[in-house]
């Protein structure tokens, strides 16, 4: 290797010297452009680690649903396989036999209508993302061969969801040019109407999008209602609009903690579901999964074929090369656990979820947006926002290593502020009660405070109009122009 | 946490950790594969079971098919470790790895000489790799030209997209996926990349770009990108259509800069708009990163662009992924700054040395021609000469008793009676390395000339033995022959080969 060429040619300041001491600690480094000369790689691990220092801590955020902490073992199992490639599937057949094995594990679980030696049809991809682009491409694809052999016009194809959709649809939406018709919210009710959806279907509609765990407020869609309503749609119109399931983070909760809830391909419209391995799945960022009902489901013409080991392995994903280690924790995960091991940790999910909610309710200064049923979050708003609002709770929260975001709900709730805490598999019971004492703090640090919001108005006089803003009136202002800043977030940013 | 609940509870077998993996119930029963096991088990086992079942997957750093990397240093392997539970795209709770990414970005548009000014920032994202990349050059390609052609009052439902044949699948994935016309420059023998001249010919007013590739996958041949862009450059002008060029540089865009720096490919060239690189290739990470660079902002339309608020400022983003790991991000920055441009020249001057020693080791066994060139991606492609008695395929198969994984190929049209066999030369590819693989060829070609011979004396047998007979039997020969045909056929089909 040429690496000792490089250090040795450099100046005599070696690693040798503690690297806090080194040259390239007290150099600064180019950000923008590659440095000309090499450094030891002690003193790139030392510059890097001490910046991302500065980054959160991944398991005090408490505003994402991503697995943030997986046992040592699989720690082990996924650095082992860091360096395999996981679209060589010639050369990697266990790894590839792995990811086959979840996919008919998942399918399995949500119900799917297969024979006892039927594989099931589906793909491991890289988040619920790039799922969800390939469930509606089939579903683009075929509506158009559908439309086409009608000759009827397929060039304005839509898809039906709710307001509170995660911005992967708005995506594909725009990437793939399908008109987005979202169903909009109200104050109290954070979901998809099933009613008012099926009232936007037409003749142009791909699939109907439901969603199995809002990324809001955690409530599941009542997807046999939708199936239900949309049955006698189709049997009137002879449209045959299907429905797709969102189940990102639902998918790993419902058939462990709501075994009777029909949600999945027990009902007959439902053509596909994604879910996030990532998610409840339990397993780090980087993997999700996209399971179709049958093989009717998915157009062949989507598929490319690659013929590996004389067998033929039909592929449909976005992304080629990738590393493998997420499909391989997450077989690990679902032998590890089983069934019994995936329902007690979500019991336990949901416990801790109630033991933060009690504690909230007890201050006495928070309503609980977020139902009891469905993914295990605590949604929670003030009562009184007329002195403080959730935006500053959210701040000075991190200010002792808690990220809990606020969020504003989208159209027509927009009035609607809320902080919302997502319960994960390590988010533990003691957490949860050092969580409830800390806002408790938060709370009487803010009551101390002036209040920053303005008071009511008052009638200028000519006297008033004259002076020169007041401090009052600029912190309105400033107040007004960061509330009119933060209202405008395109995204709630965590899937 | 649960775990012990599980392990304990009342009526699971108190089978101990204790006891021996291998002897423990969990080994001798058989775990289902298609259905999740109703039952928890220990995490040891569930580490042993699976450990042991993927020993029987190939080594990666024998896997000469590739040029994906498969070795990086422990420090970096740390940093991976311990970045392994940040989801990349919660920007604003990891504020420092967004901005590790937006430096990578930055270092990469300079190293392809984007046309920025000082203040300036590149615009480009990081992506799970090439074909990411590809899809959102592409989108971009596509809704630039919609838009032009609308203000034109022009149909715009029927976009194409020029290229070689030689592409690699993710080209064929974006053309199929977002109902983009794929024409391709169909190749001829000893001319395996795209034909500049031809290209142009087939370029039309539906054209949205024309994507030229720098380290084809075939040969590692790099396209003449200059040729291409000055015949574009007066197509244009007779014309008005204003196609731009993209540059697939998955392989190239991490060794041009650095063994060529002359060679003029990246944006020096007025209509090359957007390039693409694979981190995991050259850029010497593990698989999981690419990275896709515009010329400037017109070259992105506003519209792809979703606008995340965080800490107070914008950051746009246009990617077709979302949750995915910060690793490979965090792993790349490391490799730029560890190495610099003196250390990545290095190594790339490294593996070339080392290509040079394998194809003169195969050159000298006199049995094969060397289909690749000296300069590009260091990789040797070669054929055999004589391919009556076994076939390249013979070789890949026997070459993996001995633990290589090298790839055997037949070409694109219009070259599909050609089959090469493929070594990719990545950093950890050592020069005894490479001499052990010689010898592991050489071995490889005594055992199937000693197999052949002894066929051709069956067959003689054979014959001799079926003269009174009334139907001459088929010849040994002539059956393996035939199972080559077919061989060849079935392959043929494939779709593709590694990236």
């Amino acid at each position: 290797m040429v690496l000792s060429k490089a250090v040795s040619e450099s100046s005599s300041d070696l690693s040798v010297h503690s690297t806090f001491a080194s040259r390239y600690v007290r150099a600064s480094l180019p950000r923008y452009r590659m440095p000309e000369n090499s450094i030891p790689k002690e003193a790139a691990y030392q510059i890097i680690n001490d910046e991302l220092m500065l980054d959160g801590n991944p398991r005090l955020n408490l505003a994402s649903f991503v697995t943030t902490w997986m046992e040592p073992e699989c720690d082990k199992l996924i650095m082992a396989a860091i360096n395999k490639n996981y679209v060589d599937m010639d050369e990697y057949p266990v790894t590839t036999e792995l990811q086959n094995r979840c996919v008919n594990m998942i399918a399995h679980l949500f119900n799917a209508p297969l024979g006892e030696s039927e594989t099931a049809v589906g793909v491991g991809t890289v988040g619920s993302s790039e799922a969800i682009m390939l469930a509606g491409l089939a579903f683009k694809r075929r509506w158009q061969n559908k439309r086409k052999a009608e000759g009827k016009p397929f060039d304005k194809p839509n898809i039906v969801t709710g307001a509170n959709v995660q911005v992967c649809w708005e995506k594909f939406a725009r990437y793939f040019e399908v008109e987005l018709r979202e169903v909009k919210l109200r104050d109290g009710y954070y979901v998809m109407d099933p009613e008012q959806a099926v009232e936007m279907v037409d003749e142009n509609t791909i699939c109907v999008a439901a969603i199995l765990g809002s990324t809001l407020n955690g409530e599941f869609e009542d997807v046999k209602l939708l199936n239900d309503l949309l049955d006698a749609k189709n049997a009137q119109t002879g449209w045959e609009t299907p429905i797709h399931v969102d189940a990102a983070s639902g998918g790993f909760i419902a058939p462990f903690l709501y075994p009777e809830l029909e949600w999945d391909f027990r009902l007959p419209w439902v053509k596909s579901i994604n879910v996030s391995g990532h998610k409840y799945g339990l397993v780090y960022a980087g993997i999700g999964w996209c399971i179709w009902r049958n093989k009717e489901d998915l157009p062949d013409e989507l598929i490319f074929h690659i013929n590996y080991l004389g067998a033929d392995q039909p592929t449909f994903t976005l992304n080629f090369s990738k590393g493998s280690s997420q499909v391989i924790a997450q077989y690990y995960q679902l032998i590890r656990h089983g069934f019994e091991g995936y329902r007690n940790i979500m019991e336990n999910c949901h416990e801790n979820a109630m033991v933060l909610k009690e504690g909230l309710e007890r201050t006495g200064r928070f309503d609980i947006v977020s139902k009891d049923h469905g993914v295990p979050l605590v949604a929670f708003s003030l009562k009184d926002r007329s002195r403080h609002d959730e935006f500053e709770i959210s701040d000075m929260l991190r200010r002792f290593g808690w990220i809990v975001p606020a969020y504003t709900m989208p159209p027509d709730a927009e009035h609607v502020t809320v902080l919302r805490v997502v319960i994960r598999e390590e988010f533990s019971r003691t957490l949860a009660e050092r969580l409830v004492l800390d806002i408790e703090k938060v709370m009487c640090q803010l009551d101390a405070l002036t209040s920053k919001l303005p008071p009511p108005p008052l009638l200028p006089t000519t006297a008033m109009l004259a002076r020169k803003k007041s401090e009052l009136e600029t912190q309105r202002s400033v107040t007004e122009a960061w509330k009119k800043f933060v209202l405008a977030k395109k995204t709630n940013g965590v899937c | 946490m649960v775990v012990s609940v599980a392990a304990t509870g009342p009526g699971t077998d108190a089978e101990p950790v204790r006891s021996t993996f291998f002897a423990s119930r969990y080994v001798r029963d058989e775990l289902p594969r298609y259905r999740m096991p109703e039952r928890s088990i220990p995490r040891e086992a569930a580490y042993q079971i699976i450990n042991d079942e993927l020993m029987l997957d190939g080594n990666p750093r024998l896997n000469l098919a590739s040029f994906v990397t498969t070795w990086m240093e422990p420090e970096c392997d740390k940093l991976i470790m311990d970045s392994i539970n940040k989801n990349y795209v919660d920007m604003d709770e990891y504020p420092v790895t967004t901005e590790l990414q937006n430096r990578c970005v930055n270092m990469i548009a300079h190293l392809f000489n984007a046309p920025i000014q000082e203040d300036e920032t590149a615009i480009g994202v990081g992506t799970v790799g090439s074909s990411e990349a590809i899809m959102l050059a592409g989108l971009a390609f596509k809704r630039k030209w919609q838009n032009k052609r609308k203000e034109q009052g022009k149909p715009c439902d029927k976009p194409n997209i020029v290229t070689g044949a030689n592409v690699q699948v993710c080209w064929e994935k974006f053309a199929r996926y977002f109902e983009v016309e794929l024409k391709e420059v169909k190749l001829s023998e000893g001319y395996y990349v795209m034909d500049p001249e031809k290209a142009i010919e087939m370029v039309d007013e539906n054209t949205i770009c024309v994507a030229a590739i720098l380290g084809s996958t075939l040969t590692g041949e790099f396209e003449d990108v200059k040729k291409l862009n000055d015949l574009l450059v007066e197509k244009n002008k007779e014309t008005g259509w204003d196609v731009p060029i993209h540059v697939d540089a998955a392989s190239g865009g991490f060794i041009a800069p650095f063994l060529y720096p002359e060679l003029e490919w990246d944006f020096r060239l007025p209509l090359v708009k957007s390039i693409n690189v694979s981190g995991h290739k050259y850029g010497l990470v593990y698989a999981g990163v690419g990275w896709v660079i515009w010329r400037s902002k017109e070259d992105l339309p506003e519209e792809l662009i979703f606008h995340i608020n965080y800490l107070g400022t914008d950051q746009p983003t246009f990617t077709l992924n979302f949750s995915k790991g910060s690793s490979q991000i965090i792993a790349q920055y490391y490799q730029l700054i560890r190495l610099g441009f003196e250390g990545y020249k290095s190594i790339m001057e490294n593996c070339m040395e080392n290509t040079s020693i394998l194809r003169e080791g195969l050159a000298a066994t006199d049995r094969f021609e060397i289909v690749s060139k000296n300069s590009g991606v260091p990789l040797v492609a070669f054929s055999l000469k004589d391919s009556s008695a076994f076939t390249v395929f013979d070789i890949s198969e026997n070459l993996r008793r001995f633990g290589w994984i090298v790839p055997a190929y037949t070409m694109p049209p219009n070259a599909e009676h050609v089959a090469v066999l493929r070594v990719v030369v990545r950093e950890d590819f050592s020069r005894s390395l490479a001499e052990r693989l010689v010898s592991d060829i050489v071995k490889v070609l005594h055992e199937l000339d000693a197999r052949a011979a002894h066929a051709v004396k069956v067959a003689s047998v054979a014959v001799a033995q079926s003269d009174d007979g009334v139907v001459a039997g088929k010849s040994v020969m002539e059956i393996q022959r035939e199972i080559a045909t077919r061989w060849r056929k079935a392959v043929d089909k494939k779709k593709t080969g590694p990236c």
